[in-house]
């Protein structure tokens, strides 16, 4: 009786964390719950005034359609070809960036250089894309303009399939670098110190001091952040794609996202693009679920 | 052996401050262009005269965005999206971060809570379901459409919690003692305590909200409910792409013509961000720490 009454005070004492958490929880419940309900279209020939319980059920009919399509097999290898490289990227140059800030002695030498490296960071594609639909074209682009002084002839970046992956990958790095390098930089000065000093009394030189210290000392960080973004492998940045490609670069730079934008939303193939949608999510959690694991067991790192 | 260390040492920083400045000039080039073709003359910018600076100084590009209505009406959705959004999003990221901070003893089911929030971090419908259920809602062209389905930011929710973690037992415990609840415990005491972090999450959230595009596209049919990034994307992405894979290499003055006018618009969408930018470097530095860097 004693213990009841003990568990129902602990009732009322608490009700007010549960009762705090409704609205979140009902919106959620909503838009992130509705929807992977929603995955049952994947496995139907879905009609929109019959909604998800009462479409027609064709199994994995979907499914079979779009290994068919010949497409697809590209867009796959775009996709990967395109996250890779990027995570690549922004592995290294932050990385670089953050080595070579850490040298500069001057303050606000270093400060100048961040803040600026950091602005594109808070522009959304849609920003930096008009910019640089501007800068690279063709006929009165800059870009064009500067290498004509070298009597290049006009290139054209945005719609020549050969480049358009890179360019991807480039400005992928102009948008994001400042972002990894403030990361590293702040792992950079919770190294200890003393270890400089020890290296210093051993007669190491700068050099060395990068290798055997500093190096060492960002391991752990450079190891969860390749690892957390392996998970987004499937991911190569709708955004931006969306603000960039044109048909001309469809080949070399159509990704999984903008396939299903498309198939769904502008030619109403709702249940094909579920299913392609449905297959990336079910890769998607693996790979996060995995690097999640990674990044437990190499950097101790937890999520919640 | 020594000579080459010394003259290493001289080099290295040169090289150093050479290539960084470099590499911040290649960054910020792009966008002090754009700002000079939208001050310049449209014949100057279309002859290819403007670098860096203004050809023939003028108003006249910010003067035909001003009288366009379509911008200025697309703008006031966006103002009105951050001033209902982002409040929105702040109190569903303290009511969550709030009990979620407290442990298993002080919050029955803890762990339920957290698979619950963490499976949808981890898995989601995809788009068609996603733009299927909002449709169902009825809320398709309506302002709420851009504010509710992603009010509830888990990742904000996993920067507050830890930092309400950080605070100090005994003024939590001291209150409970003096009889407080939990709402009072947590809009008088955590609340106020915790504004670095908050402030960090406010500028998360208006930025977040400012500039999101795609959900504008898809969850408006009328273009006049269009926020003002979903607007340029159509009038300055879309038409710009659509422009140049039509007349490539052909010199058509009325394409070129209305560059300083893009110009202008593309300066105008980033202005917000630039005035915040201060604050905003400042807060998502400390933010970005305290997110990633557990203590």
């Amino acid at each position: 009786m004693e213990a009841l009454r003990a568990r129902g005070k602990k009732w009322v004492r608490e009700s007010p964390l549960h009762l705090m958490m409704v609205p979140g929880i009902i919106l959620l419940l909503i838009f992130s719950y509705g929807p992977m309900l929603g995955i049952l279209m994947a496995f139907e020939r879905f009609n929109i005034s019959k909604g998800f319980f009462r479409s027609e059920w064709v199994g994995l009919d979907n499914f079979k359609f779009i290994l068919q399509i010949p497409d697809v097999r590209q867009v796959f290898w775009n996709t990967i070809f395109i996250a890779f490289m990027k995570i690549v990227a922004s592995l290294i140059v932050p990385v670089g960036l953050a080595l070579l800030l850490n040298e500069v002695r001057a303050k606000y030498v270093k400060r100048g250089i961040q803040t600026i490296i950091y602005l594109p960071y808070f522009l959304s594609w849609v920003l930096l894309a008009g910019i640089l639909i501007d800068i690279l074209s063709p006929s009165s682009g800059i870009v064009n303009q500067f290498l004509g002084i070298f009597g290049i002839k006009p290139i054209f970046f945005l719609g020549n399939e050969k480049i358009f992956p890179y360019l991807l990958v480039v400005t992928h790095v102009w948008k994001e670098a400042g972002f990894g390098t403030i990361i590293y930089l702040a792992a950079l000065t919770g190294i200890d110190p003393t270890l400089y000093e020890a290296a210093i009394v051993d007669g190491a030189s700068r050099w060395r001091q990068t290798w055997h210290v500093t190096l060492p000392g960002l391991a752990p960080i450079i190891i969860l952040m390749t690892v957390l973004s392996l998970g987004g492998i499937l991911n190569a940045g709708f955004d931006q794609v969306f603000n960039l490609y044109n048909p001309l670069v469809y080949s070399t730079g159509d990704i999984i996202d903008t396939m299903v934008y498309r198939m769904g939303l502008i030619d109403n193939q709702f249940s094909i693009a579920t299913a392609v949608g449905l297959f990336k999510s079910v890769v998607s959690v693996i790979l996060i679920s995995v690097s999640y694991k990674l990044a437990d067991k190499f950097a101790g790192y937890k999520v919640l | 052996m020594k000579g080459n260390t010394s003259i290493g040492r001289l080099a290295f920083p040169i090289f150093n401050y050479l290539f960084l400045s470099a590499f911040a000039l290649l960054c910020l080039l792009p966008l002090v262009h754009v700002l000079a073709i939208s001050f310049s003359s449209g014949t100057a910018a279309s002859s290819g005269q403007v670098t860096l600076w203004p050809v023939h100084f003028t108003f006249k590009a910010y003067e035909f965005v001003a009288n366009k209505p379509e911008f200025i009406r697309s703008m006031m959705v966006s103002f009105e999206r951050v001033l209902l959004g982002v409040p929105i999003d702040m109190l569903l990221i303290i009511t969550i971060a709030y009990p979620l901070s407290k442990d298993e003893r002080m919050l029955s089911f803890r762990k339920g809570y957290v698979v619950f929030y963490m499976i949808t971090i981890l898995f989601g419908g995809g788009l068609i379901p996603w733009y299927m259920v909002i449709k169902m809602t009825g809320l398709i062209d309506s302002i709420f459409a851009l504010i509710l389905p992603g009010a509830v930011s888990i990742f904000s929710v996993i920067i507050l919690l830890n930092f309400f973690r950080n605070l100090p037992k005994e003024i939590e415990e001291a209150a409970f003692i003096d009889g407080a609840g939990h709402w009072y415990t947590l809009w008088k005491i955590y609340v106020p305590l915790s504004m670095p972090a908050i402030a960090t999450l406010i500028l998360f959230s208006s930025v977040g909200h400012w500039n999101s595009w795609f959900d504008g596209i898809i969850l408006m049919n009328r273009t006049e409910h269009y926020p003002l990034q979903s607007y340029l994307q159509t009038v300055v992405v879309q038409q710009g792409l659509l422009k140049m894979i039509t007349i490539q290499d052909t010199q058509t003055l009325l394409a070129v013509s209305d560059r300083t006018n893009k110009a202008a618009q593309i300066f105008i969408g980033a202005l917000p961000i630039l005035l915040v930018y201060p604050f905003l470097q400042r807060y998502f530095m400390s933010g970005i720490v305290m997110g990633s860097v557990k203590g």
